[in-house]
């Protein structure tokens, strides 16, 4: 009983399509934060996959990595968010537009 | 068993990511995050990655998921109101863009399917002795980088949510 690495492939598409989507129609910045997570882990699910598939164990450090930089990313990109919080008093990015042309 | 366990945990992936999508309210939305993290850990497991299997649900669900759900708890996050919400060129061109995008690499991999081969249970075991052995030599310098990345990160995160005194 096998399972194609291509099914894996495929799942972490869809992963990846439904955190681009997220993405798009969320208004709270929080769970936009969560759909780059989401995002990051559907790369993730690719990158060991064709670790696996390619007998390379660089394919998984890369994953290590990535997951060290997600980490760092999350406390820093947090720490913005509490700070937006306390300026404007909102979380919803529609609120957030001062940068918008 | 393989197959069973690879759809189980896969099914469970995108049911937690398409109710990321669908709650309104954050907390619920972190929490079905957590669940894809989990199952994903299980996968790593099924490919024989070990070591990512911990680190996923130590750092990812553990680590990670708890700063989330501390952030929503102490900024009392509310529901999203859907009224006024979803800018209509993000409908307009991203969900096609994203269907497009899911049928296009599932039929470039559907495609390359023979060539990308398959796997067992257990055929591959990474252990975490062969990862180190790469890490602590090959990559020694992105890792002690890494080390600098994460201090700069710790001393940006204290600085940011510190409350200005003026």
């Amino acid at each position: 009983m096998t399972v194609p690495i291509a099914y894996y492939l495929v799942l972490s598409a869809i992963l990846f399509s439904i955190g681009v989507g997220a993405f798009l129609v969320k208004r709270n910045i929080i769970t936009i934060f969560m759909s780059i997570e989401l995002m990051l882990n559907a790369v993730n699910l690719a990158f060991v996959a064709f670790s696996h598939q390619r007998h390379e164990v660089s394919g998984q450090l890369f994953v290590f990595f990535v997951m060290v930089v997600a980490a760092a990313e999350a406390a820093v990109g947090l720490a913005i968010i509490i700070a937006i919080f306390r300026a404007r008093n909102t979380l919803n990015v529609d609120q957030v537009d001062l940068m918008k042309l | 068993m393989y197959v069973v366990l690879f759809f189980i945990f896969a099914a469970l992936c995108v049911a937690g990511a398409l109710n990321l999508l669908l709650q309104r309210h954050p907390i619920n939305s972190a929490l079905s995050l957590i669940v894809v993290m989990v199952s994903l850990a299980v996968l790593y497991l099924l490919l024989g990655a070990e070591f990512l299997a911990a680190a996923q649900v130590i750092v990812y669900s553990g680590a990670i998921m708890v700063l989330f759900t501390f952030v929503i708890m102490l900024l009392n996050a509310g529901e999203e109101d859907r009224a006024k919400s979803t800018s209509r060129v993000a409908s307009a061109a991203g969900f096609p863009g994203v269907v497009a995008l899911v049928c296009l690499l599932s039929y470039v991999y559907l495609s390359e399917k023979v060539h990308l081969g398959t796997t067992a249970l257990g055929d591959q075991l990474v252990s975490t002795s062969a990862l180190a052995r790469v890490l602590f030599r090959d990559l020694l310098l992105p890792f002690e980088v890494t080390s600098v990345l994460i201090l700069i990160a710790i001393l940006g995160a204290v600085a940011l949510a510190r409350k200005e005194q003026n």
